[in-house]
């Protein structure tokens, strides 16, 4: 079904949850389960622990246009206290659920039946206190905040701040600010509208918060680029703080430049001294304090340089893949076409391509590589550039923030993969 | 004699350009010009308006559904209509000026 297929995947700080957000509109939270006694040998699973619709469509009467309820980012915040709050937002509207669960029902009430009908007041003759009493575990979602109305273009991105308090939106040309707590106003930080929109050149495709500076973000471009603003600078962002830019090699310029260039994620590392960027077929890595080249750069599929032809009449070359990194920042993990998806080691610049599909891995069987062959002659367990398909594409990824653990979102199916224990 | 050397390689984008350039010979130059960039901005189809939309999302729900019989007995072109031909009138709107 074409409203099952995921669009976002999130662990939370802890890695306890993992949410998955499709185009239907729903979230589903997975929850790791406590490893039993008799197998220690054998991380716990993720079952599912809570399911909500969090968005639907709408329609806007001024543009005539359909609002999708396909959730583009679920973003946890940190837990403060029992409940788990997150953020997740379609193109126009972001959502603050908390999830709760309820372990404990009052029972004895004097007004009611156990039923919850009301007794005849008259028949009461003697009062009692209400018992406590434990019931099965329930969990339930409720909307806490609704931020509306801020967005006049698709929002991309959120990113919660790590001051606890804050967090930004962006759409292809604006930045706001929020307060979670108020939601009858934001503040915009970066605006890129050109007066005139046939003078528009580029677009905001993601933004993302320090991890700890909480006056820092970064946003990144359709054209390459990444802009880093510093809010102590001033309440409107539009001037950078830094600018990060590879150059180019003008001769080999060509019509696909452009938009191979376009930048589909941005994500700091968790130390905060690095940032990656996603484009169409590479990752990079950049030091903070150099902005003119990036420190690491990894080939996704450089295969795919001689099919732009066809990738573009199919539309795939405006695919948007997303990248992530692994809890001690030593490793990066992106998608690919054909259901294949790549991590890069960043010490030993080993490399390797997996694949998730049921076809290929049984539950506990060891993930085997994957080879796609560039070359006239095609090896044994080679897959060949033409035979990929296009269709089974993984855009969105995610790493546990402490364990080798992997979440990977292969159309409407998600695959949970675990390092083996020794 | 050393043989004089062409250097210069086609890279495999610039193939592919030329491959792209020769199906579509009207591209424009810029590609991530104004076009694409708003192309990008308003993803969707547009309707008419909502009731459009409402009639296009129910169909969306309703294809499994067969069509409804369309009326046998043509009332215009066919023939003159007589008031026995034409739809009974479900509800009868009293007048104000009769009440």
């Amino acid at each position: 079904m074409v409203s099952d297929i995921i669009s976002t995947v999130e662990f939370n700080y802890s890695g306890e949850l993992l949410a998955t957000g499709d185009k239907g509109g729903r979230v589903v939270i997975f929850q790791h389960e406590q490893e039993s006694k008799n197998r220690p040998h054998l991380r716990g699973e993720y079952n599912v622990y809570s399911t909500f619709q969090s968005h639907e469509p709408e329609f806007d009467y001024l543009k005539s246009l359909e609002i999708e309820e396909k959730i583009n980012k679920i973003r946890w915040l940190q837990q403060q206290n029992a409940a788990h709050f997150l953020l997740s937002t379609n193109d126009k509207t972001i959502k603050l659920w908390k999830i709760s669960e309820r372990d404990k029902r009052a029972e004895g009430y004097n007004l009611k039946d156990e039923d919850g009908r009301l007794r005849d007041p008259f028949r009461i003759t003697s009062l009692r206190v209400p018992v406590l009493m434990p019931m099965d575990l329930m969990v339930e979602a409720s909307p806490r905040r609704i931020f509306a109305n801020a967005h006049t273009y698709h929002i991309n991105s959120i990113s919660v701040n790590s001051d606890h308090e804050t967090y930004l939106s962006a759409d292809d040309l604006r930045i706001n600010l929020w307060h979670l707590e108020i939601t009858d106003r934001s503040f915009n930080i970066v605006d890129i509208k050109p007066a005139n929109m046939e003078e528009l050149t580029e677009v905001i495709t993601a933004a993302e918060c320090h991890p700890h500076q909480c006056n820092v973000f970064v946003y990144s471009s359709s054209k390459g680029t990444i802009r880093l603003c510093d809010m102590r600078a001033g309440a409107l962002c539009d001037r950078h703080s830094k600018f990060f830019e590879e150059p180019e090699d003008p001769s080999s310029r060509s019509f696909f430049s452009e938009i191979i260039s376009s930048i589909s994620d941005v994500k700091f590392s968790h130390s905060g001294r690095y940032m990656m960027t996603r484009d169409y077929l590479s990752v990079k890595v950049w030091d903070l304090n150099m902005e003119n080249r990036p420190v690491e750069t990894y080939q996704v599929h450089e295969y795919l340089r001689s099919k732009l032809c066809s990738l573009y009449e199919n539309d795939c070359i405006f695919d948007k893949f997303e990248c992530c990194w692994n809890g001690s920042d030593s490793a990066i993990m992106t998608g690919s076409y054909n259901n294949f998806f790549r991590m890069f080691d960043r010490n030993t610049r080993r490399d390797i391509t997996l694949e998730a599909s049921r076809e290929s891995s049984k539950p506990r069987a060891t993930l085997k590589p994957r080879k796609v062959s560039t070359g006239g002659k095609r090896k044994k367990d080679e897959i060949s550039v033409d035979s990929l398909d296009f269709n089974k594409k993984i855009l969105h990824t995610a790493w546990h923030p402490k364990d080798n653990v992997i979440a990977v979102a292969a159309t409407n199916n998600l695959y949970i993969f675990q390092d083996k224990i020794n | 004699m050393k043989p004089i050397v062409n250097d210069t390689v086609v890279s495999p984008e610039k193939v592919e350009e030329a491959k792209l350039k020769a199906r579509y010979p009207g591209l424009g130059a810029k590609p991530g010009g104004s076009d694409l960039l708003r192309k990008r901005l308003q993803k969707g189809p547009k309707y008419f308006d909502s009731g459009d939309y409402n009639m296009a999302k129910a169909k969306m729900k309703n294809k499994s559904l067969p069509l409804a019989p369309v009326e046998k007995t043509e009332i215009t072109g066919g023939h003159i209509p007589t008031p026995q031909d034409l739809p009974q009138r479900k509800t009868v709107l009293a007048s104000k000026l009769a009440g």
